[in-house]
């Protein structure tokens, strides 16, 4: 029964999704199907509430037992609290309720959350730079060719770079734009698509048919 | 400037140069901002949901007259039956029924909407008046899908043809790498040219309203 249950589940909501592809969104299977695209949202939307309370229970157990470090943690509990209650509240109490412009949710993303943000992603600039020290040495032709290239797109993206691209003859920039970026790129590009979408629908179909079934963990 | 945009600048020049911090070495500053960040995150997404799927999704209908969504709303909660050892399996039927149905919007949006535009895309006509370069360009991407496709076959050893349609399909997805890693690069630059010019012009620039 605990598995039984869930793989028929799976079977019915993935048949249903499939057979309603061959059928117009105002037949009754088109109708189902749309039904059953708003419930797999809102089961998704309470995945993300499960996310918080379990990050929640986590740190709360670790402030609890006094585990190391245990002053973040409680750090990071009050500011999940401290985002996540204002904003489930109703504005109508008071402006400083919901997710509207001045709320309490609202000034902790403009004014930490966002910039926070920003300056964790700036901060991989500087890792990057070390990453392609190590991946740019050019040991085997290959890595020639990965090295070039992007070296080529990095000047091509600023303008000093692109002026000084433009003083050699042949018009560097456009034929970057033409061969590398909407030629070998794309090609590389569309084909990992393709690889990976093949892959996608052949997993689909192991789940709906019930043979894959590591999602439900062990048990 | 006033005393509140004062306070909120200096807030953001705060947690930049917290984090910042990291670059030198790991720190309790560093580490008071990332725990603030990761709370503030999941908080920012326990609110973002709760309004656009909690509230506007399933409890507006609801009382609206769509007593129908009841089943995904418990669906929903016994994905919290995972906190009972016990009765964790019960979350079993909520997941998959989500695996379920994005499994079958996958099936087909995948092979429809990916695999054979992208092959329509891909096969074009030579002689369509755009004149050699264009002609030139739809061979190299022809050959550039078919051997990258070639390079990730894995389900035979790469030795023969395959073997050097795979070689050749490694040269364009090192120029594709190099080309994504060059763009990434600049972004995080960027980003990084952004947080830099906050903190010379708008932080720099009210020290001279408070001194």
């Amino acid at each position: 029964m605990k598995t039984t249950i869930p793989v028929a589940v799976a079977f019915v909501a993935g048949v249903v999704l499939v057979v309603s592809f061959f059928f117009d969104e105002g037949t009754w299977v088109g109708g189902i199907s749309q039904e059953f695209k708003i419930w797999m949202t809102i089961v998704g939307g309470f995945t993300i509430l499960l996310g918080a309370v379990s990050i929640t229970r986590v740190n709360w157990s670790a402030v609890q037992r006094k585990k190391e470090g245990w002053p973040y943690k409680l750090l990071t509990l009050i500011s999940i609290f401290v985002m996540a209650i204002p904003s489930v509240l109703p504005n109508t109490w008071s402006p400083l309720f919901g997710r509207d412009v001045g709320s309490i949710y609202d000034w902790l993303f403009t004014y930490l959350d966002s910039p926070m943000m920003a300056t964790m992603f700036a901060t991989l600039a500087f890792y990057i730079a070390s990453a392609a020290y190590r991946a740019f040495r050019a040991r085997t032709a290959e890595s020639t060719v990965l090295l070039v290239t992007a070296t080529v797109v990095m000047l091509w993206r600023v303008p000093m770079g692109e002026a000084f691209l433009n003083m050699f003859p042949g018009d560097i920039p456009n034929w970057l734009n033409t061969y590398v970026m909407n030629g070998a790129n794309l090609a590389v590009q569309r084909g990992i698509i393709i690889g990976a979408a093949l892959g996608a629908a052949s997993m689909s179909l192991r789940i709906i048919l019930g043979i894959e079934r590591t999602y439900m963990g062990k048990g | 400037m006033s005393g509140i945009e004062i306070f909120e600048i200096w807030i953001m020049a705060f947690v930049t140069l917290a984090l910042f911090s990291f670059l030198y070495k790991d720190n309790p500053l560093y580490k008071i901002a990332e725990h603030v960040f990761a709370g503030l995150s999941a908080g920012y997404y326990f609110g973002l949901i709760w309004d656009t799927v909690i509230v506007t999704q399933l409890w507006q209908p609801m009382i609206g007259g769509k007593w129908e969504l009841i089943i995904p709303g418990i669906l929903g909660l016994l994905m919290f039956a995972r906190f009972w050892p016990k009765y964790s399996w019960v979350s079993r039927v909520s997941l998959a029924f989500y695996m379920g149905t994005a499994s079958g919007i996958f099936l087909t949006s995948q092979l429809h909407g990916l695999v054979l535009k992208q092959m329509q895309a891909t096969m074009l006509p030579l002689v369509n008046g755009d004149g050699f370069g264009a002609a030139a360009l739809a061979i190299i991407v022809v050959i550039g899908v078919i051997s990258t496709l070639a390079y990730f076959y894995f389900s035979k050893e790469h030795t023969g043809a395959l073997g050097v349609t795979a070689k050749v399909g490694i040269w364009f997805i090192m120029i594709s790498f190099g080309a994504h890693f060059g763009y990434t690069v600049m972004g995080r630059v960027s980003l990084l040219i952004g947080r830099v010019q906050f903190l010379a012009s708008d932080w720099i620039g009210s020290f001279s309203q408070i001194f």
